[in-house]
């Protein structure tokens, strides 16, 4: 097990990238290694909305926000999750996949156009300048 | 209440569409409605009759449910025929019993014609009506081998269809010297009688039947007056029909010489107690033989019995329709014959069996008619023109000649009520608009009550600038948002970019839009910003707005990896260069392939190495090719004056001017452009966005051309220009484009959405109509000078080189590319 490991509320934390690698409103592309075997996950980075802007966003009150789900498309077979856009559908965060353009919620990887098919998700936070994910 | 009583004779097709009419709009209030029908079956689907054979059965083809009637409290008596109308005393009479009636509506459609032959009434001669007739056909059928059809029409061709599918040697047997004499030529009833030949039906033209008497091999022997014979165990007449005016010539109301029942434009008969509807009915002299005016005059009726307006017009005879699988269409006075000074344009191709014909008016400015054999697509157009009354182009010709590209501009309030929006489900633009006025709120709703659109799906553009185009004229506000981040067009967009002069997505959202954006705004924000000001789309503001493509500057592949496309302007390339993609291909273990584009293109790079392949192109001398953006591919050359002996002008100097102008030009989508040396036209520049041609006074200007999925022509938009003003008109006619069209929307759907045409476009660009001139020219003087490549502004930026990692947090590559080799090369497994 890994060194920096952490227990909180059961749920084990470990860390996997620098906030520095993250993309804000975009993805990025990370190994983790899981009970099952290695896994390569999408990292999504919503920033809070910067309230410096001279011109406040409407979705002001939002914190930051990060997601974490497979970087395998389950469409095209191809590892290129991490590389779609991130937007919303009805306020919900969704990715949309880089080859055939169907969307996933992040929240909890339901793909909108064909719901019986999902990403996994795993639990992410950021705890100073690391990205944590529980595996 | 006292209901007064109505009486319908006939539940064929257009009986059924009055009975239908007159309880939806609730007129069983005012009658009590009685409907007597002949054939034991409820109305079906007699346009369809032939699909009995092909699978369906009564029940589906009958056109409503079995307790329609009695659920609506309208009695229905079927296999009840009237034998009797009694005027005096306002009866009708079967052998059933007399019925009094307060109106009487005759709706009893037509009969098929047996010619007098004397033998025409033997055993197994039938006819092709009705669903009882189509049972005798099969039970006859069953022990015959062959069958031949009296008739070469419409009806006649799709009986023998029918034969044939029943597995018989079928034959026809036209009296006229062609097929389908009605419909189409000497030409189109040749061609016709190829296609239907070569489909294993024999054809017999130019024959009258003189009697029909036991055969030896088969069943009957037809003897012909020029005393050949043909022999067969079946016969179906199909020699046109004839109104069944019987009951009312009896009673004596009005009939026409040659038949049918006269009605004026009210449906009224010469008793006004009486209406009579559909193929019996005659009006201003003419039968209509087909569906549609009956169910028009169904309307009228309803009208004429619940004190409405509605009057009957006449009903235009076009038709398009697929015999045996061969295409044929007449619109209007197809033969020419009934428009004195009309002339004509001819179109025969012998090897595709196509052939087409024009009439035109005397001054060649109207279209009057027109016949087509072989290749309906040609249909629509050409009825929007005979419909509507449009002039025509200056080349009619070029409205049937293969490949060429006449389809109108039409607005959609240009359209007549009339005109077909959907010819699958045979929906008009007044069905559209009546079923807004019934409440229909938007494009779904329209759909869903008129089944616009849901059937080939073809009209899906058309139908939508209709329903927006009546929405808005009824003052509703129609939602053109370019998705539901934005409630605007990306045309407001770009106007809203420009004139406050905003810069970044996350501002545009922040005041014009709300949530976080998505795949459809975010990459229109993105080519917009870059259009305006051209700032470099790596630049951390406007990486989250790009499509993985333009992200990571490259093409990705169905596998996850991506193709390189270095620029070769204008197709020219330096024996050194060759020799480095070559080596840069070799090195990556890249698939290489030339491209459409005169370039070549680099298959199977991985993310995390593009960085370095560039590296090496850069290196070399070469530029992004921008293969994976929305904005300028390629201008394709010939080699031109300066090889080619049959040059007048350097068309490679020419592309490589043009395409080091435009590269990097972000717009609404890609542009391909291409220049010919002369005439011939190697370079194919008439399939561009935009083409020139080298001439001996200069270049020719060509624009909205398209390849691919939608071919169109180019047009012709300027001739002879020298090298300054090709370029000033280049120049504003793509910012013009950039600025005025809608997301993904090539250059030809822009050109045939524009409101003026090609005539509009030529007073904004060459006569500056709006005054638009000098700002169009001055913008893309910005995009040109903050012009640079990509590749090189990323690979000099450690942060930007972050973003082609595979993994942030690890060095090992995808394990899941994996590639196999074919002839020679690498290629996904
Ligand atoms: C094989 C075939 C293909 C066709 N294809 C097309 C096509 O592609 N497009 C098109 O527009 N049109 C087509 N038509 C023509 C179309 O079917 C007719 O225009 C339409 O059916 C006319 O409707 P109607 O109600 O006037 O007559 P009908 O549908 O013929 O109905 C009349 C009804 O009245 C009954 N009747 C008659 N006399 C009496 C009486 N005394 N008492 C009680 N009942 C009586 C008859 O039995 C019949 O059921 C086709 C027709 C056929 C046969
Ligand atoms: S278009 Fe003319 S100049 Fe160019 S290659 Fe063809 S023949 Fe030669």
């Amino acid at each position: 097990m890994n060194a920096a490991t952490a227990i909180d509320n059961d749920v084990t934390w470990q860390p996997l990238c620098r906030t520095a690698d993250l993309v804000a409103h975009s993805g990025v592309a990370a190994w983790l290694e899981t009970a099952d075997g290695p896994a390569q996950v999408a990292l999504f980075f919503l920033p809070a909305a910067d309230r410096s802007a001279s011109t406040p966003s409407k979705l002001d009150d939002r914190p930051h926000e990060i997601y974490a789900v497979d970087n395998h498309d389950p469409f095209s077979g191809a590892n290129v999750i991490a590389r779609g856009i991130v937007g919303d559908i009805g306020g919900e965060p969704v990715i949309a996949s880089p080859l055939y353009k169907q969307h996933f919620r992040l929240g909890d990887g339901r793909c909108v156009e064909k719901p019986e098919v999902g990403l996994r998700c795993w639990p992410v936070k950021l705890d100073g300048d690391r990205v944590m994910i529980a595996a | 209440m006292n209901k007064q009583r109505l009486i319908v004779i006939g539940n064929g097709m257009v009986g059924h569409h009055l009975v239908e009419q007159l309880i939806a709009h609730n007129a069983t209030e005012h009658y009590e409605i009685v409907v007597f029908g002949e054939e034991r079956h409820r109305a079906y689907d007699r346009v369809h009759l032939s699909e009995y054979f092909g699978g369906r059965d009564a029940q589906s083809l009958a056109m409503c449910d079995a307790d329609f009637y009695a659920a609506n409290g309208v009695e229905l008596r079927l296999h009840e025929a009237i034998a009797r109308i009694d005027r005096d005393a306002n009866r009708v009479v079967s052998d059933q019993g007399s019925y009094a009636y307060d109106r009487l509506v005759l709706a009893t459609g037509s009969y098929p014609f047996v010619p007098p032959i004397p033998g025409g009434d033997r055993a197994n001669c039938l006819v092709y009506r009705t669903l009882d007739d189509l049972d005798a056909i099969r039970a006859a059928a069953v022990n015959a081998n062959t069958g031949v059809v009296v008739g070469g029409g419409l009806l006649g061709l799709e009986a023998a269809n029918a034969l044939r599918g029943l597995d018989l040697d079928t034959a026809v047997v036209e009296f006229a010297p062609r097929l389908m004499p009605m419909q189409v030529d000497t030409e189109g009833g040749e061609l016709l009688r190829e296609k239907i030949e070569d489909l294993g039906v024999q054809v017999l033209t130019g024959r009258a039947t003189r009697e029909i008497v036991d055969g030896e091999a088969s069943f009957h022997r037809m003897v012909f007056q020029d005393d050949k014979v043909l022999e067969t165990d079946l016969i179906v007449f199909s020699a046109g029909i004839r109104p069944r005016d019987a009951l009312a010539r009896d009673c004596r109301l009005e009939v026409g010489e040659r038949g049918g029942v006269v009605i004026d434009d009210k449906c009224l008969t010469s008793d006004p107690a009486i209406l009579a509807i559909g193929e019996v009915a005659l009006w201003n002299d003419s039968i209509f033989g087909l569906v549609a005016p009956g169910y028009q005059m169904a309307k009228v009726a309803l009208a004429t019995l619940t004190e409405g307006e509605e009057t009957f017009r006449g009903a235009d005879m076009s038709t398009k329709l697929k015999l045996m699988g061969v295409d044929v269409g007449a619109i209007g006075d197809a033969h020419g014959d009934r428009s004195p000074g009309a002339r004509m344009f001819r179109y025969l191709d012998e090897i595709k069996q196509q052939y087409r014909k024009l009439v035109v008016s005397s001054d060649g400015k109207k279209l009057l008619g027109a016949m087509l054999v072989g290749d309906n697509g040609y249909y629509d157009t050409l009825m929007q023109y005979y419909s509507n009354g449009l002039e025509l182009p200056a080349d009619p010709a070029s409205l049937i000649l293969p490949g060429s590209d006449g389809v109108p501009t039409l607005g959609p309030d240009a359209l007549p009520e009339s005109a077909s929006i959907c010819s699958c489900h045979n929906v008009t633009k007044g069905a559209i608009c009546a079923s807004i006025d019934a409440g229909a709120g938007d494009l779904g709703a329209v759909k869903a009550d008129t089944k616009a659109s849901t059937g080939c799906g073809g009209c899906a553009a058309l139908l939508k600038n209709v329903v927006d185009s009546e929405l808005e004229a009824r003052g509703v506000e129609v939602d053109q948002s370019i998705c539901e981040h934005f409630a605007h067009t990306r045309q407001a967009l770009y106007s809203i970019v420009r004139v406050e002069g905003i810069r970044t997505f996350s501002e545009l959202i922040g005041k014009h839009g709300q949530g976080l954006g998505c795949d459809i705004c975010k990459p229109a924000v993105a080519s917009i910003l870059a259009s305006c000001f051209n700032e470099p789309i790596t630049d951390a503001a406007h990486v989250p707005l790009q499509d993985t493509n333009d992200t990571f500057m490259a093409n990705m592949q169905k596998n996850g990896t991506y193709s390189v496309v270095p620029r070769v302007p204008g197709g020219e390339i330096t024996p050194d260069k060759l020799i480095v993609l070559g080596r840069v291909g070799e090195k990556y273990g890249l698939y290489t392939k030339v491209t459409g584009g005169q370039r070549i293109d680099l298959f199977g790079a991985r993310l995390e190495d593009l960085p370095s392949i560039w590296g090496e192109l850069l290196d070399a001398g070469f530029e992004t090719g921008h293969a994976y953006a929305k904005s300028l591919r390629t201008v394709k050359s010939c080699v031109g004056s300066t090889w080619c002996r049959y040059g007048v002008a350097d068309s490679v100097g020419m592309a490589i001017q043009l395409e080091n102008r435009y590269k990097g030009l972000r717009s609404p989508h890609k542009l391909k452009l291409a220049v010919s040396g002369c005439t011939r036209e190697c370079a194919e520049a008439q399939s561009k966005d935009v083409g020139v041609i080298a001439t001996e006074n200069g270049w020719n200007l060509y624009v909205c051309g398209n390849g691919g999925m939608r071919p169109r022509h180019a047009e012709l938009f300027a001739t002879d220009l020298d090298d300054a003003t090709l370029v000033k008109y280049i120049d504003r006619f793509l910012m013009f484009y950039v600025r005025t069209a809608d997301r993904l929307q090539r250059t030809s759907v822009w050109r045939e959405n524009l409101e003026g045409g090609l005539d509009y476009l030529k007073a904004v660009v060459i006569d500056d109509s709006l005054g638009l001139g000098a700002e169009l020219e001055a913008q893309m003087r910005t995009v040109i000078d903050n012009y640079e490549c990509e590749w090189a502004g990323a690979l000099s930026d450690p942060d930007k080189l972050k973003r082609f990692r595979s993994f942030v947090n690890d060095r090992r590559p995808d394990p899941d590319i994996i590639v196999t080799e074919e002839r020679g090369q690498l290629r996904p497994a």
